[in-house]
């Protein structure tokens, strides 16, 4: 089958030995790699080779190589995740690519995301936002009976399509303005949109709005960049509930008085 | 409140809020002066109607000048903070699904031209050469004339067609991208609102040109 032909890729990736060194690209030849592997696979191989020669081999992110962990991810020809929409690098595959072709693998850029090594960055700036609000208070204890919740199923949708961020920072990396609006709208949508989340939801979208914007961040200027780039396809419906909460939180926000008792 | 204005997400609304009383505004001024291509007494009348209303000028002219003001001063904050967070471009651009519009990416491009425009275009106009003329016995201002004037040049035509597409790629992303902003967007509203802001931008521009080139193609 004329598809199942192996390709020879020559990859143009970017080598940063660390966060303060000065980086730069380094070209290398993916031979006879099959189109069933995965991009990390072919990666792997090229490490491979790239070791036997007494060299460093490239560093990137991985952990579950399912598509479900959110660690992998670097730019391939601009394009975050690679050329394929919702999917992780992890799960794209070489059969997306064509014999001959010259790729550019370049780390996710933004001042928020520091280069750790090679294609591999540092995401802790999304944890301090999860840490700021992205959680509820109550201690929930084991797994209550599911229909003693009611939730009207729109909203469960919403919630569940809004859960569905890894977190993996292709909004960031695919943004123009390095805005990590989409993540932190999907946090605070995902939360709003659940009775268990909702108790808490103004106080959440100050804080989470006020540490996205500590850490550097840019502002959305709704290119639809973010949502495009997704693996996980997380619709810009969410930064419209984020701002809105956020208007709402801050128009209403209350304060805790002397004599409201000990809580 | 402050922490509001001062936020990322505040200062969207700062923008979507100032950009709708000018999205408006073009609105507006584009039928009014649509005048110009049936009559030029009731395109006169027209315009001295509005300066003779002293109060409602005051009005209309303070809005305009505060939200362009502020308009443009956000988003020179916003585009300075936006791009001391993205450290580096990449090598490549992105092509294919994972693309965004040319107009989406530019807005500060095409709002610094058109800036310029609404400069020069006051010039040119508000604080332009005097005529006058009498309609049914009122002696007012020629603006028509000025404008025929204007419009028979071909520098002056193309100016206004360049600045004019400009205007509409900047309000194709802007009348949508308010609706986001305003936090308005839902999932089954998103389709029809790129559609919706499309065509409120052919309607502006497609307006404004016909007045240009109207007085270039035919009028003469």
């Amino acid at each position: 089958m004329d598809n199942k032909k192996p390709i020879n890729l020559t990859l143009k990736v970017w080598r940063q030995q660390n966060t303060n060194s000065d980086g730069k690209f380094v070209e290398y030849d993916a031979k006879t790699v099959s189109p069933d592997a995965s991009f990390l696979e072919m990666l792997d191989a090229v490490n491979e080779e790239i070791i036997k020669k007494g060299d460093e081999p490239i560093s990137f992110d991985h952990d579950c190589r399912e598509g479900i962990c959110g660690s992998c991810g670097f730019m391939i020809n601009g394009n975050a995740h690679g050329p394929q929409k919702g999917t992780t690098i992890c799960q794209l595959h070489m059969r997306n690519f064509k014999d001959g072709e010259k790729l550019v693998l370049e780390p996710w850029s933004a001042k928020a995301f520091p280069i750790m090594k090679d294609l591999m960055v540092d995401r802790t700036a999304f944890d301090r936002i999860i840490s700021s609000g992205g959680f509820i208070s109550t201690n929930t204890g084991s797994a209550a009976e599911a229909n003693s919740t009611p939730i009207p199923k729109p909203d469960a949708d919403e919630a569940f399509l809004s859960a569905a961020c890894i977190g993996c920072g292709a909004c960031v990396a695919s943004c123009k303005n390095a805005s990590a609006a989409l993540f932190t709208s999907a946090k605070i949508s995902h939360l709003a949109h659940l009775p268990q989340g909702a108790v808490e939801k103004d106080k959440r979208a100050l804080d989470m709005v006020a540490q996205m914007d500590a850490e550097g961040f840019g502002a959305c200027t709704s290119t639809g960049a973010c949502s495009a780039a997704c693996p996980k396809e997380i619709s810009l419906i969410n930064i419209a509930k984020m701002n809105r909460e956020y208007l709402r939180a801050s128009i209403t926000k209350k304060q805790e008085m002397a004599g409201g008792g000990e809580g | 409140m402050l922490d509001f204005l001062k936020s990322t997400v505040g200062r969207k609304y700062i923008m979507g809020l100032t950009g709708l009383v000018w999205m408006g505004f073009v609105l507006a001024h584009m039928a009014g002066n649509m005048l110009i291509l049936f009559s030029t007494d009731a395109f006169n009348a027209y315009g001295h109607a509005i300066v003779s209303n002293k109060p409602l000028l005051f009005v209309a002219e303070t809005v305009l000048l505060l939200t362009l003001i502020v308009h443009v001063t956000t988003a020179i904050s916003l585009t300075i903070e936006n791009r001391a967070a993205k450290k580096s471009r990449y090598a490549v651009q992105p092509t294919g699904v994972k693309s965004t519009s040319w107009a989406s990416r530019n807005m500060g491009f095409q709002g610094s031209l058109i800036l310029c425009f609404i400069i020069l275009h006051l010039i040119t106009f508000k604080y332009g050469a005097h005529y006058e003329t009498t309609v049914n016995g009122v002696v007012m201002r020629d603006l028509a004339k000025l404008m025929f004037e204007v419009f028979t040049q071909p520098g002056y035509v193309i100016w206004y067609v360049v600045c004019l597409i400009l205007l509409m790629f900047h309000l194709s992303h802007g009348v949508h991208s308010v609706f986001q902003s305003f936090g308005f967007l839902e999932r089954k509203m998103q389709a029809g609102l790129k559609t919706f802001a499309w065509i409120y931008a052919l309607i502006v521009v497609g307006g404004f040109l016909s007045q240009p080139l109207y007085v270039f193609f035919i009028h003469q």
